[in-house]
């Protein structure tokens, strides 16, 4: 098991150091988005407009904080479920999107597009959210504030603990992990 | 002071909160009333009723289960993968924060799904009985920064705000006491659940099966290792219910039929075998406990249903 440490932004060569099953710690500027910030910003590309935030070399995390106490930053910030963004992912990462973060298998599609455009999909482990939030020690809105738990945010973190799943290669660690433990019947 | 109530004609004293009958055991009346004031009626203020579910609320988002915990201290010993260690390290380390802080220990602070089992013999008194359960559910995610997670109109979507409304299941039982069970659930787990309604010949293995093929293909979306409830006859609606009801049992007690209790241990044994392990990477916690429980079924049906929650296994208990 080994431990790499990563900043955005990425670059390919960055993305191309990571394999599946590669426990990572982020460091650094992450933006977050769930399902209503995913539609938006396809909707835009679709439209063909400009995004709220420049994805080049950035890191998507699927997160939508529980409020913040009064004098915390964030409230508890766990991963949720990765495959209801899916279907809008390859077209992030087609703007330059290097890594997304979150819990659970992805398409066929996104993981193609992981390969296609040099990105890795990262989780987090899911329901671990107070220990995660304590990693975040800035978080602000940049876009869509009406979105509430599911707006824009841009975190800073240090050490965000994460496992690579799905590397630029093809590398799978659901896959690859159970066929490691699995015992037939 | 003697009162009058209606619908149970008998004169009562009234002590504190509660209405005690002087006939209750030789009631003149039972015969023509079928019994209804048989035992002592006892008034509850349907604001203690928000009370509970407000606190209740908060304690099952903040504070992870003894049970559970232990569950998981025992599976950091057997899981031979050192990433699920890892994770099954974080879970608990997470466990811990959530509660020395009272934060929610998953962000997902669930709909909140909340069982009444109201005794027969309770008057409640001083309002709706559901705007109180949901102003319980309001106060606690609202004052309690707890997130707000449901949307007014499924297809519309906007949210409500205070994640009302709960969803309510009110069970009528003997007595005079009213428990209250809060169970918050993610969405992450229970989008993997699922109901099949089989054939009386797929006996116990297609249920079996059923299952097993319902938690192989959740993999690692529900957020393993997981707690997998089942609910076998009944009705359609009944077998989800039950499939719910099995999830608030505590972890480590098995079904009281032998059978049951035989079957639930051998789901487990299989579920573990997949290999799916702690957050999917690989390993052999993929499920904590398997727990069924079951209804009688009409003879063509053999309803089954697969309810799953993640290892944030919330639910707390009051009795009023």
């Amino acid at each position: 098991m080994t431990t790499k440490t990563i900043s955005a932004p990425l670059t390919d060569e960055d993305v191309m150091r990571l394999r599946a099953g590669d426990n990572v710690l982020i460091s650094g500027v992450i933006y977050t988005g769930r399902d209503a910030a995913h539609k938006k910003l396809v909707e835009l590309l679709e439209a063909g407009e400009p995004l709220p935030v420049d994805l080049s070399g950035q890191m998507i995390y699927y997160v939508g904080p529980s409020p913040a106490k009064p004098g915390k930053v964030i409230g508890s910030a766990g991963p949720t479920t990765s495959g209801r963004m899916d279907a809008y992912t390859p077209a992030l990462l087609a703007q330059g999107l290097k890594a997304c973060i979150g819990k659970g298998s992805r398409s066929r599609e996104v993981r193609d597009a992981l390969i296609r455009y040099k990105g890795v999909y990262l989780a987090a482990t899911g329901g671990a959210a107070a220990l995660l939030a304590k990693t975040v020690s800035k978080a602000e809105v940049v876009a869509y504030p009406e979105l509430g738990a599911e707006a824009i945010y841009r975190l800073e973190v240090t050490d965000f603990p994460a496992t690579v799943v799905n590397d630029a290669y093809g590398g799978d660690v659901y896959e690859a992990g159970r066929k490691q433990y699995c015992i037939a019947d | 002071m003697p009162v009058i109530q209606y619908g149970v004609p008998l004169i009562s004293f009234n002590f504190g909160n509660s209405v005690w009958c002087p006939f209750n055991l030789w009631c003149p009346f039972d015969f023509i009333f079928g019994g209804v004031s048989k035992g002592p009626m006892r008034e509850i203020d349907v604001s203690e009723i928000t009370r509970a579910v407000s606190g209740l609320c908060l304690d099952a988002n903040f504070v992870l289960g003894q049970d559970v915990l232990t569950s998981l201290r025992e599976a950091l010993q057997t899981e031979p993968s050192p990433t699920g260690k890892n994770v099954l390290e974080q879970v608990i380390v997470n466990a811990e924060i959530a509660r020395d802080e009272q934060v929610p220990m998953c962000q997902d602070t669930g709909y909140a799904v909340i069982f009444v089992e109201l005794g027969q013999n309770v008057r409640l008194v001083g309002g709706d009985f559901y705007a109180a359960v949901n102003e319980g559910v309001r106060q606690a995610y609202v004052d309690g920064y707890l997130r707000k997670s449901i949307v007014a109109d499924p297809l519309r979507r906007v949210n409500t705000g205070d994640n009302t409304p709960a969803v309510i299941h009110l069970e009528m039982v003997p007595g005079d006491r009213i428990r209250v069970i809060v169970a918050p659930k993610g969405g992450g787990s229970e989008n993997m659940s699922a109901v099949k309604m089989l054939k009386p010949a797929d006996g116990a293995k297609g249920v079996a099966d059923f299952v097993v093929d319902t938690v192989s293909k959740a993999g690692s979306n529900p957020c393993p290792p997981i707690v997998v409830g089942v609910g076998i006859g009944g009705t359609m609606e009944k077998v989800a219910l039950l499939a719910k009801k099995a999830l608030l049992r505590k972890l480590g007690v098995p079904h009281p039929d032998p059978f049951y209790a035989a079957m639930e241990r051998d789901l487990l044994e299989r579920i573990n075998k997949l290999g799916i392990g702690p957050q999917g990477y690989g390993g052999r916690t993929t499920a904590l406990a398997v727990h069924i429980e079951t209804y009688p079924a009409h003879i063509a049906s053999l309803p089954a249903a697969v309810n799953i929650n993640c290892h944030a296994a919330r639910h707390k208990d009051q009795v009023l």
